[in-house]
């Protein structure tokens, strides 16, 4: 049987209350789940001996500039055992915007998550640090999102007086 | 305990501080101090700010602050076409700028669909060799520098000068390289450069060596480095940390062998390992990967294949300068290309190659568009500096320029 298989099945036998699809890209498989499943799929996915996820490669999110559903969440995992990446994914919507947080799963989400949250605005619940990661404190707006124009919001940032 | 310290501390001390109504007296004379460390500080390879908690001269605790370089390089990558987004890797990790364009295009082919001739892989994969040597003969120079070894940054500096004429010849620019095309590279490498490269690698191994002599029996560099901020195997893919850092702690997680890109297949190389993870066997893991990747050079030159440089897909590939000018097909290729895009298919990927500094990876969205739809990049100083704080703690205020040099982050690539 080929891994891609092997996950999906072990996936479905052993954490049967999980729902989730699956998608294919130039070779690269992606489970997208329900957010509320996230922690618990991790973890499973790490501490199972055969799949062995035991190192989180990125963390971000996509801004679909739409109504509904409009972030996705991506998480790039690999094991280093089987040599074989995985990508999770899940919608978060804009008016319900956290997530619970995988930095107790892999402790290099931490400032993974940061990064999304300084430029997405998407909280993540039970992070232990939570705060910006590249633009200062103050900052009101999340620079990645698609209604934040490239050239930048003027009165944004403070800049000395004429 | 008020009345000991009144005896022993000098009455104008005390009076200094009792004149200030908000300190007590248990403050004043608490030994923790928080210390400030950067951004502009020479020993921190750019702008990197650490914010220390000192108990004496033990650090307690370290809170790294990254963003002083932040230039949205992400969000930029989203407002411009594919093939406009080159230049702007060589930014990313400016000491090994041929690496960047390697990994930015070869993410770009994947989301594509295409793969460039064996000639173009090959050269690709030489330039990412010799730049990887470049990268940590900087790495090793400035580290040694640090910890008060002076003399070696200006050997190791000569020989990446050398490199560096290479890429002169190669593309013309020394720094600001942009040589990869999506589908190939911009010009095929001249019989100079060849001979230049074959002629560096004869004489390097003896210059390393020479370099080695300076610090392996050099007591104080050793006294600085051994045992100074270790983090052991598990806890280093715990925190994300990949390149010569996570195989000094013991793990041979190498890209270019667990996840084969380019040729990497048919060349016989080891993956260097060194156990201590400490400074030193940092050190010790980059002075032996110079040595294993001058081998791949050689196995690569020897192996180059003749052929083309461009994969044939007019509507992706930029097509030859001559050809734009003296053809109409291919002049109106180059116009769409140039103005539209190359609008890949609808979908998303994630590459990643191994860098000098680790594991730098591509996530890309397209919408069928000719710009990305979102470009994320994963870069491996940003996650090596997690670890920082795991490194540091315990250690003396000293060790933290050590701790910082060893893992060798570029804060370009850091913070994007």
């Amino acid at each position: 049987m080929e891994r891609k298989e092997i996950i999906i099945q072990k996936i479905k036998d052993k954490l049967p209350g999980v729902q989730f699809t699956t998608a294919e890209f130039r070779g690269e498989l992606s489970i997208i789940l329900n957010k509320k499943d996230i922690v618990n799929l991790s973890s499973f996915l790490k501490d199972d001996p055969d799949l062995a996820f035991n190192f989180c490669e990125d963390v971000t999110a996509i801004d679909w500039a739409r109504r509904n559903q409009r972030f996705t969440m991506v998480y790039h995992i690999f094991s280093m055992k089987n040599k074989f990446r995985l990508k999770l994914k899940c919608d978060v919507e804009e008016e319900d915007c956290n997530i619970d947080s995988v930095s107790s799963v892999w402790k290099t989400a931490d400032w993974e998550e940061r990064e999304t949250y300084d430029m997405y605005g998407i909280h993540f619940n039970n992070h232990p640090d939570l705060r910006r990661m590249y633009m200062p404190e103050e900052f009101e707006y999340y620079p990645l999102r698609k209604d934040f124009p490239l050239m930048g919001i003027p009165g944004s940032l403070p800049l000395p007086k004429k | 305990m008020e009345k000991v310290i009144k005896e022993n501390a000098h009455s104008k001390i005390l009076d200094a501080l009792l004149a200030d109504k908000d300190i007590t007296i248990e403050d004043a004379l608490e030994n923790e101090m928080i210390l400030n460390m950067g951004p502009q500080h020479p020993a921190t390879h750019g702008v990197l700010r650490l914010l220390l908690r000192l108990d004496g001269e033990t650090i307690v605790s370290c809170v790294p602050e990254l963003g002083y370089l932040h230039r949205g390089y992400e969000k930029m990558a989203e407002n411009m076409s594919y093939h406009e987004f080159i230049p702007h890797s060589d930014r990313l990790d400016y000491l090994a700028p041929l690496s960047n364009n390697v990994a930015w295009v070869l993410a770009v082919e994947k989301l594509i669909g295409i793969e460039a001739p064996p000639r173009a892989q090959y050269i690709r994969m030489l330039i990412c060799e010799l730049s990887r040597i470049a990268s940590h003969l900087i790495a090793i120079g400035s580290f040694a520098m640090d910890v008060g070894a002076l003399t070696v940054l200006l050997w190791t500096l000569r020989e990446r000068e050398k490199i560096l004429d290479i890429w002169d010849i190669l593309c013309g620019a020394r720094f600001t390289t942009s040589y990869t095309r999506i589908g190939g590279v911009a010009n095929d490498i001249q019989p100079e450069a060849i001979a230049k490269a074959e002629w560096f690698i004869n004489q390097f191994d003896d210059n390393l060596t020479e370099c080695e002599y300076l610090l392996n029996n050099n007591r104080i560099f050793i006294g600085r480095l051994e045992g100074v901020g270790v983090v052991s195997g598990e806890d280093a893919i715990q925190l994300g940390i990949t390149g010569p850092t996570l195989r000094g702690s013991g793990i041979a997680y190498d890209l270019r062998r667990d996840m084969p890109y380019l040729f990497y297949n048919d060349l016989d190389f080891k993956v260097i390992t060194h156990d201590g993870g400490d400074c030193l066997a940092r050190y010790f893991v980059r002075v032996d990967e110079c040595r294993e990747s001058a081998k791949m050079v050689r196995q690569i030159l020897s192996k180059m294949p003749k052929g083309n440089i461009l994969f044939n897909s007019p509507k992706k590939v930029l097509p030859d300068k001559v050809e734009i000018y003296t053809k109409m097909e291919e002049l109106i290729h180059d116009f769409m290309i140039v103005n539209f895009g190359i609008n890949p298919p609808v979908g998303e990927i994630y590459n990643a190659i191994e860098n000098p500094k680790g594991e730098l990876g591509f996530y890309i969205v397209s919408k069928g568009e000719g710009h990305p739809w979102k470009c994320k990049i994963r870069s491996p100083s940003m996650v090596n500096c997690q670890g920082l704080p795991h490194m540091i703690k315990g250690c003396m205020v000293s060790d933290v320029v050590a701790i910082v040099g060893s893992i060798d982050p570029v804060m370009g690539e850091a913070d994007k």
